[in-house]
Parts: C-alpha cells; sequence; structure tokens
C-alpha cells in the first residue's frame, strides 16, 4: 500500500522525518562511540553510526553505496575493531582516566572545526539542485570499469597489500630460530 | 531539510568533529581508530551529498565512495595489526604509555 509523500494530518514530508531521525541517531551514537567508559559499548555505538549513516546515503538515492557501507563497514571493519578490543583488553588494570588530561583542548578544537564547518557551509551559495538525485546501480557499473578501472586495479592491489601486511605485522614471533615452537 | 544540500553538510561537518574529538581526547589506541572510521565517514557523506545534489558529479561521486570505503578498509587492517603489534610488546593499549622513545 503505498503512503503518501507527506504526512496526511501535519504536512510534514517523510523524507525530513526520516533525515532527522537518522541524523540523530548518528549524531548521537557517534558521541556515545567517543565517549563512553566501556570500549566494548564504543565499538558497538560505532556499528549504531555505521547502520544509520548507511540510512542517510539510501535516503540520498546511492542504494549501492548504502549496500557496501553495511557490508564493508558493520560487516568487516566493526568485526575487526570488536576483535582487536578483545584481543587488547587487559582485565587486571580498570582504566580510570578515559580521556587524555588535555581532553578540553581537543573539546574546544572539536567545537572550533564544527562552528567553522558551519558557518563556511551556510554562507557559501553551492552549485547546486534543490532535488536529490538517483544513482543507478548500472551507471555506477559502467562509471567502474570504465573510466575508473586503474584506481580499481589499484585498490585491489592495495587491499592484497594491506592484508599480507597485517598478517606479516600481527604475527607472533616464532622464536630466534626458524620452526622453534616455544 | 532533506532536500538542501547545507542539512547534508553540516551533519558531517559535525561528524567530522566529533571525530576529531574522540582522536584526540581519547587515550586508547583502537578507540583512537575509530576515531578515524568516524572521519573518514564524515568524508564520504560530503562525496554523496555533493553527488546527489549537483548533477555532472552523480556517477563519479558514488564511485570514488566506492573507492573511499574500499581504502579505508585497507587502513583499519594494517592500523590494528599495528596495534595489536605494540600490544604483544607493550602489553597496554594505552598511547599515552607509548613513551620509551622520549628517553
Amino acid at each position: 500500500m503505498p503512503i503518501g509523500d507527506s504526512i496526511p494530518l501535519v504536512g510534514i514530508r517523510w523524507d525530513d522525518v526520516l533525515f532527522v531521525v537518522l541524523a540523530a541517531t548518528l549524531l548521537g551514537s557517534a558521541l556515545l562511540a567517543v565517549t563512553l567508559r566501556d570500549i566494548i559499548h564504543c565499538g558497538l555505538a560505532l556499528i549504531v553510526s555505521f547502520a544509520s549513516l548507511a540510512g542517510i546515503y539510501a535516503l540520498l538515492g546511492n542504494p549501492l553505496v548504502a549496500a557496501t557501507q553495511v557490508l564493508v563497514y558493520i560487516g568487516a571493519i566493526s568485526v575487526l575493531i570488536l576483535f582487536a578490543i578483545m584481543v587488547t583488553q587487559t582485565k587486571n588494570a580498570p582504566v580510570r582516566l578515559v580521556f587524555q588530561t588535555q581532553a578540553w583542548i581537543a573539546a574546544v578544537a572539536a567545537a572550533v572545526i564544527a562552528i567553522v564547518i558551519s558557518i563556511t557551509v551556510l554562507a557559501t551559495t553551492w552549485p547546486a539542485g534543490g532535488q536529490r538525485l538517483w544513482t543507478s546501480t548500472t551507471e555506477v557499473a559502467h562509471m567502474l570499469f570504465s573510466d575508473y578501472v586503474l584506481p580499481f586495479e589499484v585498490v585491489s592491489v592495495l587491499l592484497t597489500a594491506a592484508v599480507v601486511g597485517a598478517v606479516y605485522l600481527a604475527r607472533r614471533d616464532s622464536g630466534p630460530r626458524e620452526g622453534d615452537r616455544s | 531539510m532533506s532536500n538542501s544540500l547545507d542539512s547534508y553538510l553540516v551533519l558531517s561537518g559535525l561528524l567530522f568533529a566529533i571525530g576529531t574529538f574522540g582522536f584526540l581526547a581519547r587515550r586508547n589506541a583502537i578507540s583512537m581508530l575509530m576515531s578515524i572510521e568516524l572521519m573518514i565517514n564524515a568524508v564520504n557523506l560530503t562525496i554523496l551529498a555533493f553527488g546527489a545534489f549537483v548533477a555532472p558529479l552523480r556517477v563519479h561521486a558514488a564511485v570514488i565512495a566506492l573507492l573511499v570505503i574500499a581504502v579505508a578498509a585497507a587502513e583499519a587492517t594494517v592500523g590494528l595489526a599495528i596495534v595489536i603489534a605494540i600490544f604483544r610488546n607493550k602489553k597496554t593499549p594505552l598511547v599515552d604509555e607509548y613513551d620509551s622513545m622520549r628517553d
């Protein structure tokens, strides 16, 4: 059953409602992810922020990037981060200080960045239309495999190199001699 | 509100500022990497917002966003591997205790 373009009696458009809800979820969970005391909770809040960002991508008319966000960020990077958290958690030393001692300077710097970016955005007249455009997956695929095929291949080489490098870095040392298993 | 480029750009600016705060203020190395992911996501949101509202950039923005996601995945892999390697030597994930080069 199709629902209308806007909420019947109030007259607010559904897209605006979705945008406000997703943006509030995104900013709230991002704030939780950088301020919570338990780092596992930080990782879970980060997953929520990735998911709401995927919703915003879908709202922007980009279903392929939204699906990639879910697959790569929620499916791969979040799991990797949670795994690293569990590997590096120390049980015997509860962390009393979550933040550095100069955290207020960081807060001031972040507030300055937010204010400067907001003022710049609002003061600039962008050459943009007032309507969101839909991006079809077919067009993206054609562009990716014609004009952008060199970056695509470079990224594949980079991913391979990153995987090899990560395995080399995180590998447990096998002792002074080859084949010496302690 | 959802049909204006400004709201998306302000949203991404706020997300970037939150990521900056987390990167500068947290003590845990993995928290800093999580903040970097937040900042990369903010930049990606900017790219896609411009792509959705400026007609000539539409398809390019989607392709560039996909490439950025792939590079961010590579960055997270190597970064977390480095953190795990340091943790194996130092037995702590807190960056302000990595001070052996200070002497």
